[in-house]
């Protein structure tokens, strides 16, 4: 019995470290209807940003992130400001011929500055540290930490989406862009705005990222696969949704990598693949398309 | 306090405006009247700046605003209750209340309680998403969302269509409330005796030229039957 | 009684530009004879490139569906070429069109699945589909795997045809091989451009024009939006595998990792579609050839050249989205493939 409880939990923790990595892909296609093929090249390349804060001014991880967060938040509204906000409109190609021109750009200009070799964040003695739930289970620390992140970001998402008066302009601007501008919302600077939120929250995701396992300049691609898979089960405009998404994807996995590692991701995908064709709208869709 | 002179506005490559020379004066409610397709919405798009236009051809208070960004022409003072409503489906009726007063100084005499109070419907309905509203009360949100910015002008367009004659009038006995605000009311409007009873001047509009312009009380039926069908 | 207007397609120079377009298929046929090795490999390169990119332009240009995932595709057909001939011991010119026509075969289901999603989530989809079928071939241990396995030379060498060209041109085996490759090459990407004129040139060419301009319209004109997708799907898909096909039977070596790359079998085709101008036959013509100078000249420049192209993605599409062949064609008014319909009156009968 254990030995089945025990992946289970841990699906569900690495569903919440994927949750994180898709709350920023959810947000910004919520509010633009913006996928960015980048997305999870952004992600490496703030873990990488929270790697040299760290080594910089040797702080631990937590620390390095907490101070790397408005550097990404402002990297994020100046790449929507100066780059993205020219590729909207009703063409759906040059957003993603654009990101996909960053994403290939942040990899090769990650590998040129950093090399291909594999980095960690080094966070001391938490990492390895149990929790113990009795019945000879025990759970890691830094997933729970994950989890419990996830959560926190979600939260705090939905609180600033549904209890502020910038929120209310996302949702307005979500809705109907025209109409928003005779509101007295410039939809430029809302969508940067989204974007550096995006970021701050891709900050995090790449915290514990990068203290989870190595990563290197190449690891993006697959990063936007399990968010962009976690948005589409969890369904279009719902953020619980794509911690449900995310934490699917992590049971699949975890279960497919306990019958043979080998099949480890496969079973991400074929899970993925399953939701796509039983529930296309995802299993909570709640925005009006 | 608002006019334009020589307005054109094209949609690609079709005119739909032909150099309108209009004006609205401090206080004043003036009624654009004319058929479909007369370019009166048209108008009003190119005076927010949905539609483009050469500066000068739009000024307010005497500076250029032609061409702004509808954004900016908003913060100005100049707000649009839009055809067609066009409540946001995400925000209930308050949240499309507040978001009209986005970005605007506090202060000014319009906030949440004079609009409930001056539509109470809307007050019963607060919390309901907008598009759960019946027709006139989708109309009254609109108008509300638009007065919630305090505007100095307010543009109406079709505020009766697809209305009941009955609560066409529940939303016109609004008016004066506005007006006492001294907002100038510049209104597009399909039912020619409701603009005629509310305006205190009207232009009629026929294929993107002004056809007629005067006081109500001056105008005769002939007219203004003229002027709207182009005969 | 009223005679009927003609719609005719073509404008003046149509039958000339046909002659001109046949002529260079002859010159570029009779190339080997006299042309250094390493120009028909590199002509090679250039064909196959050439064919993925009207398939990915037919797709994305045409019907819009824009496809992050076509290495699905060739790497289908890559691996079908080689189970084909290793495993089931055909001719490697037969297996590359049966590779195609199974892979046309698997883009059905594949088709209905992906098709469930939209836009900029379908190009996602596709990818997903892509990765998916590299990792289950990535199972497949006769075919060597996670790390893949090479086409031994009783296959390479027994390619139909390889005696009579080794008699004809007194050449060693393999240069004659890489003469019969760049001859399959240059049928595929001949009959691909001839194919792509013709479907558009058609019923399905119009109504992919129409699904393009306005699905709901298209619609209520009574096309039938999805069978059509899913026809220009499954086509583009048969094509994809079988270059796939190609391409590795040339390489002779093939991973899961090789076979499933974005960055060669999307990345650089996209890149050349758009250089060249994507929704037109010519565009990705020029682009090719575009491409084909900036890898030989820069390659070598490893990541920076990389980030290069990323740049030229970017500035491509924010400030010159039509292509080269777009920007020409607007200002000369140019059209090499016409395919625009016009309504010709009826002649005057006195």
């Amino acid at each position: 019995m254990t030995a089945w409880l025990d992946p289970l939990l841990q699906g569900i923790m690495l569903g919440g470290l994927y949750a994180l990595f898709a709350a920023g892909l959810s947000l910004i296609f919520g509010i633009m209807r913006l996928v960015n093929l980048a997305h999870g090249d952004l992600i490496v390349l703030a873990a990488f940003v929270v790697l040299v804060v760290a080594g910089a001014l040797g702080l631990d991880p937590f620390l390095a992130a907490l101070l790397a967060a408005p550097v990404l938040f402002a990297f994020g509204y100046a790449l929507q400001f100066v780059l993205l906000n020219r590729t909207l409109g009703r063409d759906i190609l040059p957003p993603l011929l654009v990101t996909f021109g960053l994403s290939i750009i942040v990899q090769n200009g990650l590998l040129e500055a950093f090399s291909a070799d594999s980095r960690r964040l080094r966070a001391g003695a938490i990492e390895t540290e149990s929790l113990s739930l009795g019945g000879g289970l025990a759970v890691g620390v830094m997933p729970l930490l994950t989890l419990a992140s996830a959560v926190v970001a979600i939260l705090a998402l939905n609180f600033l989406f549904y209890r502020t008066s910038l929120g209310r302009a996302f949702r307005a601007t979500s809705d109907d862009p025209e109409t928003a501008q005779l509101m007295g919302i410039d939809n430029r600077r809302i969508f940067a705005l989204a974007m550096g939120v995006a970021m701050t929250v891709v900050a995090v995701a790449a915290l514990y990222l990068g203290m989870r396992a190595n990563f290197d300049p190449t690891i993006g691609p697959a990063r936007l696969i399990y968010a962009f898979e976690a948005v589409i089960i969890g369904g279009l405009g719902s953020l619980w949704g794509t911690l449900a998404g995310g934490v699917i994807i992590g049971l699949a996995q975890t279960i497919g990598a306990r019958i043979d590692p080998e099949w480890q991701i496969l079973a991400g995908h074929v899970a993925f693949l399953i939701v796509l064709v039983l529930r296309p709208r995802g299993l909570f869709p709640r925005a009006v398309d | 306090m608002l006019e334009t002179r020589g307005l054109t506005a094209f949609y690609g490559d079709f005119q739909a405006l032909y150099g309108i020379d209009a004006s609205l004066a401090q206080g004043e409610t003036v009624a654009i009247i004319g058929a479909n397709g007369a370019g009166k919405s048209t108008f009003l798009k190119a005076i927010t700046g949905l539609l483009p236009s050469p500066p000068d051809a739009v000024r307010l208070d005497g500076a250029p605003i032609g061409g702004l960004a509808p954004a900016r022409v908003t913060r100005l003072g100049v707000s649009l209750v839009p055809e067609g409503r066009k409540l946001f489906p995400s925000l209930s009726v308050e949240e499309n209340l507040l978001i009209g007063a986005y970005g605007r100084a506090p202060g000014g005499y319009w906030s949440l309680e004079r609009l409930y109070a001056l539509f109470p419907a809307l007050a019963e309905r607060r919390r309901a998403p907008g598009p759960s509203l019946s027709g006139g009360q989708q109309q009254m949100a609109a108008i509300g969302r638009a007065l919630m910015a305090n505007p100095r002008v307010l543009l109406c367009d079709e505020i009766s269509l697809g209305l009941a004659p009955i609560v066409i009038r529940d939303i016109y006995n609004a008016m004066p409330a506005i007006k006492a605000q001294g907002t100038s009311i510049l209104l597009v409007e399909q039912d020619i005796v409701q603009a005629m009873a509310v305006a205190d001047r009207v232009y009629c509009f026929q294929e993107g030229r002004v056809s007629l312009a005067g006081r109500p009380a001056e105008l005769s039926g002939e007219q203004i039957h003229a002027a709207y069908f182009g005969t | 009684m009223a005679v009927p207007h003609r719609v005719a397609v073509g404008g003046r120079f149509t039958r000339q530009l046909a002659l001109a377009g046949v002529l260079v298929v002859i010159l570029l046929a009779a190339l080997p004879a006299f042309a250094a090795r390493s120009l028909v490999e590199d002509l090679i390169f250039v064909f196959y490139m050439l064919a993925l990119a009207q398939y990915w332009n037919l797709l994305a240009g045409y019907a819009g569906l824009i496809s992050v995932g076509q290495q699905a595709f060739v790497g289908l057909g890559g691996y079908l070429l080689f189970a084909l001939t290793v495993i089931a011991g055909l001719d490697p010119l037969l297996a590359i069109v049966l590779a195609g026509a199974i892979a046309g075969l698997l883009a059905l289901p594949t088709a209905l699945v992906v098709f469930r999603l939209r836009g900029a989530y379908f190009a996602i989809g596709t990818w997903v589909v892509a990765e998916v079928y590299r990792l289950v071939l990535a199972q497949w241990k006769q075919l060597g795997g996670g790390t893949g396995t090479s086409l031994p030379p009783e296959i390479t060498n027994t390619v139909f045809g390889i005696d009579w060209v080794k008699a004809l041109f007194d050449v060693r085996t393999s240069a004659a091989r890489d003469m019969i490759l760049y001859w399959a090459a240059l049928a595929l990407a001949a009959g691909t451009i001839a194919a792509v004129y013709l479907i558009l040139r058609s019923r399905h060419g119009l109504a992919l024009a129409a699904i393009r301009d306005s699905e709901p319209a298209a619609a209520s004109a009574g096309v039938d939006n999805f069978r059509t997708k899913l026809w220009v799907y499954v086509a583009t898909a048969a094509g994809t595998g079988m270059v796939g096909a190609l391409i590795y039977l040339q390489k002779a070596r093939i991973s899961p990792d090789s076979a499933f790359a974005v960055l060669d079998w999307t990345a650089y085709v996209i890149l050349i579609v758009v250089i060249g101008g994507i929704g037109t036959i010519e565009g990705p013509i020029i682009g090719v050839l575009v491409f084909y100078l900036l890898q030989s000249y820069l390659a070598s420049f490893g990541t920076w050249y990389l980030i290069l192209l990323g740049a030229l993605a970017i500035i491509i599409m924010l400030f010159a989205p039509k292509g080269i062949w777009g920007y020409v064609s607007e200002r000369l008014g140019l059209v090499l493939f016409p395919i625009r319909r016009r309504l010709v009156p009826p002649r005057e009968t006195s």
